[in-house]
């Protein structure tokens, strides 16, 4: 998929997380900042991006507010956010499929 | 992904709790309460420009979150709005246990919701007739068609009347002896029960009112409800309570069933216990009665 | 060397007789020389006691660099008087090398952050730590590790000599003239004043700071006079609104409700729920929630609590006054309510830090407690405790009377939720142990109760009544089910803080902790 404009989903209440997307330079760049980075960092970043390679989206910007959300929560927040940005996030999701 | 029971038509559904499908912080382990269902909310309670990612959040916790035995209804958007085809499309992709339809008034309805969950069901690989149904009935013509909605389809559940917009429909406001939805009520169950299926009231609001909580609870069950909408944890516990058996109750269902067991196995259809007539008809209830002192621990054994 | 709680303890701290943690009541039956404080003899008489400033109380005291000067908390996080004396003494005074030994510490001492950053405070000793001092220490400023006590472990070191208090300055809501002290009758009421009864005995020079000053002579006083060098009349000694908070209310929260309930359940099913049976219970919302529920079984099975104690709030003195508890003996008011009782409702006494919890005299109130009911920011599956490191390992809590009751008690029960946010309450190693898994019984969580396997007794007990309860393990799982299984903190070798358990050996260490690397 490919990021068409700036979008976000997600707030910055506890147990969420906020994620705003770009178009990229044909990259993957994400800026991460969680509540719980010690202990959940390197997870949270793999879980972003998982999710982003399921989407076959290869360039975008990424930047992350984490307050302790958890692995569904962050998947759900990513996945909004690019299809959002495509304009495509009401209808004809792919559940199941690239959405899993 | 926790792979979710099949669905049962017909269970135990005292408490339905509702919760915002888009507060991550309460989904994750709203079950932990004990109440039968829960009904995940993309409607009311999620604003409109946030349908979209409710959907995502849904998707994700029906497939993860562990609702152990806790039932997994979703409450969808109006037939009159842009959002419910999605709605159905996630619900089953999701393996919900059942579409709660808002503001249902026909069983044209209920068929063009059935149609796009066979649709979905068909499309995503799930067990054509697995997804239940229920119709919230929130104005005068659903409870008019109330009926026609309840024999609509096979996977129809069970209804529930809507409180909050149907007063306001009715021109009236909540009541300390519920005479302003008796009559609602009264048909629905009416229409409830002539199509073989549940009924349930609506949630009582005003969290601070215990005693108008109670009065209604206690009116719920003299009527004849299956059970009660609810917005917060702290109702659960007086709703089991009230619609518990009681002692007398559970000894006198075990009595019939021990007894039934007996007699039919040496070909007797019906016999007396304590003195009164029983036969067949009465086991359904006496069975119902054993499952429901079971699921609120009151009673153990093998006669049900 | 590893010590009984499977910790690592570096060898340099093991020094002048120091040992490591080796199970409860370990020093049963040993002695203990008691120090004693050298003081000055005011034979002639005085009228007063009043000094014009700080200064001059730290200068009549003989203030100088490389000083212990003690403090103590009741005034929480309304407190301006460890600030302002600490001000006094390195800004005008110009001292340095200082000590701060508080009964605890918190986020009204933000100030001294600075001046450990500056050199000027070289050593902390406290329960609490928290705020940007915790940042500080954690980082490693001071030159020397943080000593962390107890409630019942600070009097145990002064009285045995461990820590030498040059100046102990004692906040008073009121004094008169000579320094008869109490926590109440003045502006900034703090209620009881038990943390500061032991400095006033052993420290060498006592100052009384208060912003009420009434007639003598100020009796029953929680502080005497003939121990006082000096009193020191301030505007303000602390915020009232942070000392005492309106009367504290209990949880509405459901969860928080449906734990307490369970405590309750779970303490009604032992043998000592009887006639007479003693409690304590911690502040936060299911802790004090069980009082609730406790009261209901109390009222079924006709039987009365016998006493109270700890740190006492509104809920406890209603049961007071309703006559459903015997008596109330608080070592600190943490409510309006608590203060305004105090030493005014028949039967709710004041003692201290000592007569509390001190493991080292001939018996404090902690060894005849029957039941208490404290809360957790970890549990591990040996049940160990810790509530003074967070999930990123910087110092923000306090044992306070955790460990104290926890050894004490014939049942500690233990409520939290299962996860808070995406951290695991009941994990595979706390970060830090501030109180042993050996003096631990039972673990009530919003997923299940748990009983420590050495409490054979309370499993049948629980049996018996029906309650279900599955390992410390299974919750374990759950929770990293839940929340996934967390990476291990990385630490480096520089110990910042030293954890001694209350009998005075270590029980742990805190290191810096090591800045985190995303890409590595």
């Amino acid at each position: 998929m490919e990021i068409k404009k700036p979008a976000a989903a997600g707030t910055l209440e506890s147990s969420d997380a906020q994620v705003m997307i770009e178009p990229g330079d044909g990259k993957i760049e994400l800026s991460l900042q969680s509540s719980v980075m010690n202990q959940y960092g390197h997870q949270i970043k793999a879980t972003i991006l998982e999710t982003l390679e399921r989407l076959d989206v290869t360039s975008a910007k990424l930047t992350v507010v984490d307050k302790g959300a958890l692995d569904c929560t962050l998947k759900a927040r990513v996945e909004c956010a690019v299809f959002r940005s495509c304009d495509a996030s009401e209808s004809n999701i792919p559940w199941g499929g690239a959405v899993r | 992904m926790i792979p979710r029971p099949r669905p049962e038509r017909f269970r135990l559904r005292r408490t339905m709790m509702f919760m915002n499908a888009q507060k991550p912080g309460l989904i994750k382990d709203a079950y932990i309460y004990g109440c039968d269902s829960i009904m995940l909310d993309l409607e009311d309670a999620v604003a409109e420009n946030q349908k979209d990612a409710a959907r995502f959040s849904l998707y994700h916790a029906l497939k993860t979150v562990d609702y152990g035995d806790t039932e997994v209804i979703v409450r969808i958007n109006g037939l009159d709005t842009p959002h419910w085809q999605e709605d159905v499309r996630v619900c089953v992709a999701g393996g919900a246990d059942g579409i709660r339809i808002a503001k249902c008034e026909s069983a044209q309805d209920v068929k063009t919701v059935e149609a796009a969950v066979e649709a979905a069901e068909k499309e995503f690989g799930v067990e054509v007739g697995r997804t239940l149904l229920m119709a919230a009935l929130e104005s005068p013509k659903g409870i008019m068609n109330a009926y026609e909605i309840c024999a609509a389809s096979e996977r129809m559940f069970g209804v529930a009347i809507s409180g909050g917009d149907f007063r306001k429909c009715m021109q009236t406001t909540p009541q300390r002896d519920g005479v302003d939805m008796l009559v609602a009520r009264g048909q629905m169950l009416i229409a409830a029960r002539a199509a073989g299926i549940q009924c349930f009231d609506t949630v009582f609001t005003n969290l601070d009112d215990t005693e108008g909580f109670e009065a209604e609870v206690l009116q719920n069950k003299a009527m004849g409800f299956d059970g009660k909408s609810l917005i917060n944890p702290k109702q659960i516990r007086f709703v089991h309570q009230v619609f518990a058996p009681t002692e007398k109750e559970i000894m006198q269902a075990e009595k019939i069933l021990a007894a039934y067991r007996e007699q039919s196995a040496a070909g007797v259809g019906v016999f007396t216990v304590d003195g009164k007539m029983i036969d067949i008809a009465f086991i359904p209830g006496a069975e119902r009665t054993l499952k429901l002192a079971r699921a609120c621990g009151m009673w153990e054994g093998d006669l049900v | 060397m590893i010590n009984a709680v499977g910790r690592e303890i570096p060898d340099f701290l093991l020094t002048n007789g120091k040992e490591v943690y080796q199970g409860k009541n370990y020093m049963d039956g040993k002695y203990i020389q008691k120090a004693s404080p050298r003081t000055r003899r005011y034979e002639k008489p005085q009228e007063s006691k009043i000094v014009d400033s700080l200064v001059d109380a730290l200068k009549a005291c003989g203030a100088k660099s490389g000083m212990t000067f003690s403090f103590h908390h009741h005034l929480r996080d309304g407190d301006f008087v460890v600030n302002m004396v600490m001000k006094a003494a390195i800004e005008e005074l110009g001292l340095d090398n200082l000590t701060i030994a508080a009964s605890s510490l918190g986020s009204a001492h933000d100030p001294i952050a600075d001046y450990i950053e500056q050199g000027k405070v070289v050593g902390i000793q406290t329960s609490g730590i928290r705020g940007r001092m915790g940042e500080v220490v954690s980082a490693g400023k001071l030159p020397t590790p943080a000593i962390i006590r107890s409630h019942g472990g600070r009097p145990r070191a002064i009285e045995g000599g461990e820590v030498h208090i040059d100046i102990a300055f004692i906040a008073a809501p009121t004094s008169d003239c000579v320094g008869n002290c109490r926590g109440i009758g003045g502006k900034s009421d703090c209620g009881s004043m038990g943390y500061a009864m032991t400095d006033a005995k052993y420290a060498d020079h006592v100052v009384v700071v208060t912003d009420c000053l009434v007639d003598f002579p100020n009796m029953p006083a929680s502080v005497e006079a003939i121990d006082v060098d000096a009193v020191v009349v301030v505007d303000s000694i602390g915020n009232p609104k942070k000392i005492a908070s309106a009367a504290a209310r209990i949880s509405q929260n459901p969860r928080d409700l449906m734990m307490a309930e369970n405590v309750a359940k779970v303490i009604a099913s032992t043998p000592y729920f009887k006639d007479g049976f003693s409690f304590q219970t911690g502040v936060g919302g299911p802790s004090l929630a069980a009082n609730l529920f406790l009261e209901r079984y109390m009222d079924e099975r006709k039987i009365k609590m016998g006493w109270a104690i700890g740190g006492i709030c509104g809920p406890m003195v209603e049961l007071l006054k309703k006559g459903k508890v015997g008596k109330v003996i608080d070592v600190q008011d943490f409510d309006l309510d608590a203060v305004r009782s105090i030493n005014q409702t028949p039967n709710h006494f004041e003692m201290s830090a000592s007569q509390y919890a001190n493991p080292a005299n001939k018996g404090a109130f902690v060894n005849k407690l029957d039941f208490v009911v404290l809360a957790a920011l970890e549990i591990d599956t040996g049940f160990n405790v810790n509530v003074l490191t967070g999930s990123d390992g910087v110092l923000r809590g306090a044992p306070g009377g955790h460990p104290d009751t926890a050894a004490g008690s014939k049942v500690c029960i233990i409520v939290t939720p299962l996860v808070r946010g995406r951290m695991a309450t009941v994990c595979e190693h706390v970060v830090t142990v501030t109180t042993p898994g050996d003096c631990v019984d039972v673990l009530v969580t919003d997923y299940g109760v748990a009983v420590n396997p050495l409490r054979p007794d309370l499993v049948e007990c629980l049996d018996n009544a029906g309650i279900p309860h599955v390992s410390i393990e299974e919750l374990k799982n759950k929770a990293y089910s839940l929340v996934g299984t967390p990476d291990d903190l990385q630490w480096e070798d520089k110990v910042v803080a030293v954890l001694e358990a209350r009998d005075g050996t270590i029980l742990d260490v805190v290191r810096k902790i090591k800045p985190y690397q995303l890409d590595g």
